[in-house]
């Protein structure tokens, strides 16, 4: 019997009656050629694709800065970039790799493979979808729109409350960050919101949540911190915005404002965004390790349990960025115990993948490589991690290179590491075509040394005494000058493998170009993959599948290339292995088709696909001048207001047929 | 008509492969509303906790003991309080396809929310004449941001019901589609519910 899960051909639908036109002419027909079909599109995967790419250029804008700061801190009393260009280096360093690169990089992977893995049509909320992603873009490029009035902010990624009120910081950079990131802000929650439903109402039959992918999991965990943790840092801006626009009290001391304040708000928002970071990459891991191992994900519901214990812990930790502060003794020891407590379910993760690796038929291909890159680094900011939980170290290692290297093993070694497997596991999923082995493997093992070399070396700055964000230092501070060299000493060394990352990225952009034009093609399921988004075909076709799967236990689509069948999950789940079983397409379709044989052959083009749409660009771009109005003049918010009406209006009344 | 037209307003939601089929049962608008609530929660919680952490620390006058008129604020209390009755009143009515009383019901909310704001309007007026103003102290920067903030919720709901009654009116609101006055409902009782609390902690318990 034919398989009905790779249908030949994608039949366009049929074109629906014509609609009652409310601004302008609607798109009525899902179209997926030419740019406006970009512009109006509400397809998941299309969406997961411009914030992919999106985030991309930001890792190298976030990039270059880095390699400035670099460039600027290699030799003593160095004069490449002034103070003031430093500080807008630095804070925009910041900012830019956290809310424009690896928050949105994650989001894309939420986009494509999250209703991908849950056996889904698209996600609950297409047009939000749409709306998350207009306004993320233009929350981004109106940060960095301040370039061009008064130059970058910098106020610092954590903008500390004083220094960034009107007293201390009187152009309008500040405004630009703020507002830029109550934009981004709102597209997060956006996104938050409709990844929570479309996970929690939208599973395919049979997929409970003890059945569904970790990533899956840990995108649902992800969403839950994004949407309890934004609203704090939502306040902590209007605050910010009413004392420089409005006069009020909150950050001004002279009033009796308190600088408290900010930190709490700030870190009670902050320190669940650490794990927003973290937790997508961890998810992708989770995925790669068991694939290229040949085993399911060892203790699986630790895993899981492990993800939502840290989402929990993680909002009672906030104030270990606070110990220097001073806020006594009960309140540090509270602090620090819970930061040592979300060290076990981390722990119990890391146990978990190394589990998994155990026993395993290890292939070690390039997503391979990053993730077990993942786990190892991500243990070493770890371990870092939990001294900072030590009220007394950490007072020693604030503010110093020691903290810088801490939190870029877990950003760069953990999050942009995992990021990095997930991009080369689901490209062919994505692209259709395969990454180069070769070239990934350099671009890996380039970047991981890159990558040690630069931070490694900040550890023992750290502890020697050099301070964070300061843009030049004198040379017989120890931090430079060996062999009776002026510039030869930890910061040159810092600086060259700052470099060798950039190389390990050009490779990394070569070989994306190269596989885009000459990559292999990858076909369904190049990977023999465990999860429902490789039984569809590379890339997936608009209504993803065909006939809607049913899951029966983990791991679904290994269960059915290997004939399991098991009618309750979990009691053979630990006792086969994996290695040795038979693969492959036909045996696959066997087992689909004998379980799937009393259902007809389904006829592609009566899958009826919500249709693209106009709206979400046009609230977002109303919602920016909104905002934007306090930087040009309000006449452009009011301009904004009416935009952002009519686009309510339209997308309320627009119908979807 | 009526089956084209039985869920004409906020058709956001993408077509399930069984029509109406969700994992939990629960339609995707009402979840997404929960979520938002739960949100919306943190967000009131943090403006709270900062009017808390300001309590009694104002450097200069005037005190909430100057300017509060509990006796005026409880009646617009009570008048907020009432709208979540009739708010259910209105629900039950479409439920049972009493379009008449629906429309009844949802005009008297909005009403009811257009004299709660109306009221805050005047008290905030009263309080600018005495001397209260965003900028003059800490109890007026926390004091007007959360209880703006929460005017600004209630002004939302307002349009919102105006915006239902209308639908209804004009013919766009079936008893099918029960569940848009339900999730306009669940908004309306959570904007109640945090004003319980700020009236709570602002008015009544003493600095």
């Amino acid at each position: 019997m034919a398989t009905t899960l790779t249908p030949p051909q994608v039949t366009a639908p049929a074109p629906t009656p014509a609609a009652p036109q409310v601004v302008a002419p609607r798109p009525v027909t899902p179209a997926y050629h030419g740019f406006t079909s970009w512009l109006t599109t509400i397809d998941h995967k299309r969406i997961g694709i411009l914030y992919g790419t999106t985030a991309a250029v930001f890792f190298l804008v976030g990039g270059v800065e880095a390699l400035m700061i670099r460039m600027q801190l290699a030799v003593p009393n160095n004069g490449f970039v002034s103070a003031d260009a430093f500080n807008q280096l630095f804070t925009m360093h910041g900012t830019t790799m956290i809310f424009l690169v690896i928050m949105p990089m994650s989001v894309a992977f939420f986009n494509f493979i999250v209703p991908l893995q849950i056996g889904a049509r698209d996600v609950a909320f297409p047009r939000l979808n749409a709306f998350s992603y207009w306004a993320f873009l233009f929350g981004a490029l109106f940060m960095n729109m301040s370039y061009f009035v008064s130059g970058l902010p910098d106020g610092g990624w954590f903008g500390y409350a004083p220094l960034t009120t009107r007293t201390y910081s009187p152009t309008e950079r500040i405004d630009f960050w703020l507002l830029g990131l109550q934009l981004l802000g709102v597209a997060s929650l956006a996104g938050a919101f409709n990844f929570l439903v479309t996970i929690i109402n939208m599973r395919c039959p049979g997929m409970s949540l003890m059945r569904m992918p970790v990533f899956s999991w840990n995108t649902l965990v992800t969403s839950f911190l994004l949407i309890l943790a934004f609203p704090a840092i939502t306040v902590a801006l209007i605050l910010l915005m009413f004392d420089r626009y409005f006069g009020t009290n909150f950050y001004y001391a002279p009033n009796g404002g308190d600088p408290l304040l900010w930190q709490h708000l700030f870190w009670i928002f902050g320190h669940p965004e650490v794990y927003i970071l973290i937790l997508p990459a961890m998810g992708m891991v989770s995925e790669i390790l068991p694939v290229y191992s040949h085993k399911p994900l060892f203790g699986y519901p630790f895993v899981v349990y492990a993800t939502v214990a840290i989402g929990f812990i993680g909002f009672g930790v906030w104030s270990h960025h606070m110990f220097t502060v001073g806020l006594g003794p009960i309140a540090n020891s509270f602090f620090a115990a819970s930061t040592m407590l979300i060290a076990v379910p981390t722990g119990v993760k890391i146990f978990n993948w190394l589990g998994t690796l155990w026993g395993g038929s290890i292939r070690f291909n390039t997503a391979m490589l990053f993730a077990v890159g993942f786990v190892s680094m991500f243990t070493i900011g770890g371990l870092s991690g939990v001294m900072h939980a030590s009220v007394p170290i950490d007072l020693q290692h604030q503010d110093s290179y020691f903290v810088v290297a801490h939190f870029h093993y877990v950003l760069f070694g953990g999050s942009i590491l995992g990021l990095f497997g997930g991009i080369y596991h689901w490209w062919p999923k994505i692209t259709g075509r395969l990454l180069d082995e070769k070239l990934g493997r350099l671009n890996f093992w380039l970047m991981l040394i890159g990558f040690n070399i630069t931070f490694g070396l900040m550890h023992f700055l750290g502890v020697d005494g050099m301070p964070r964000r300061i843009y030049t230092y004198s040379p017989n501070q120890g931090w430079s000058g060996w062999f009776g060299l002026d510039w030869l000493g930890w910061n040159m060394l810092i600086t060259i493998g700052a470099f060798l990352i950039a190389v390990s990225v050009a490779v990394f952009i070569y070989n994306v170009f190269w596989s885009l034009r000459h990559g292999e093609i990858a076909g369904n399921d190049p990977w023999d993959g465990a999860t429902l988004e490789w039984s569809i075909p590379s890339p997936p076709p608009a209504y993803n599948f065909a006939v809607e799967p049913t899951v029966r236990s983990r791991d679904a689509f290994w269960a059915l290339k290997r004939r399991w069948q098991a009618v309750e999950v979990g009691e053979h789940h630990g006792h086969l292995t994996m290695a040795g079983m038979p693969t492959g397409e036909v045996e696959f379709e066997e087992a689909h088709s004998s379980e799937e044989a009393h259902r007809a052959p389904v006829d592609v083009s009566s899958i009826h696909m919500p249709n693209p749409s106009f709206f979400p660009l046009i609230a977002a771009l109303g919602l920016t001048c909104m905002l934007a109005g306090f930087v040009f003049g309000f006449g452009l918010s009011i301009a904004g207001a009416i935009y952002l009406i009519v686009a309510i209006g339209g997308w309320a009344l627009e119908p979807t047929s | 008509m009526h089956d084209a037209q039985a869920a004409p307003l906020g058709r956001h939601a993408a077509p399930p492969a069984h029509p109406g089929y969700t994992t939990t049962g629960l339609d995707h608008r009402k979840m997404l509303m929960w979520l938002f609530l739960g949100s919306d929660c943190m967000f009131f919680g943090s403006l709270i906790g900062t009017y808390l952490a300001y309590r009694g620390r104002s450097l200069s006058g005037p005190t909430p003991h100057d300017v509060f008129d509990i006796p005026y604020t409880s009646v617009s209390a009570f008048v907020l309080l009432m709208s979540s009755l009739t708010m259910v009143l209105a629900l039950a009515a479409i439920q049972h396809g009493d379009k008449r009383r629906l429309q009844i019901w949802l005009i008297t909310t909005a009403l009811l929310g257009m004299t709660f704001l109306g009221g805050q309007f005047y008290e905030f007026t009263t309080f600018y004449d005495e001397g209260l103003s965003l900028q003059v102290n800490l109890f007026g920067s926390s004091f007007f941001t959360l209880t703006g903030f929460h005017g600004a919720h209630v002004a939302g709901g307002v349009f919102w019901l105006l915006y239902l009654t209308a639908a209804s009116i004009f013919d766009r609101l079936n008893p099918e589609a029960s569940l848009y006055v339900e999730i306009a409902g669940l908004y309306w009782h959570f904007v109640d519910v945090v004003w319980i609390v700020i009236f709570t902690v602002v008015y009544l318990v003493p600095v």
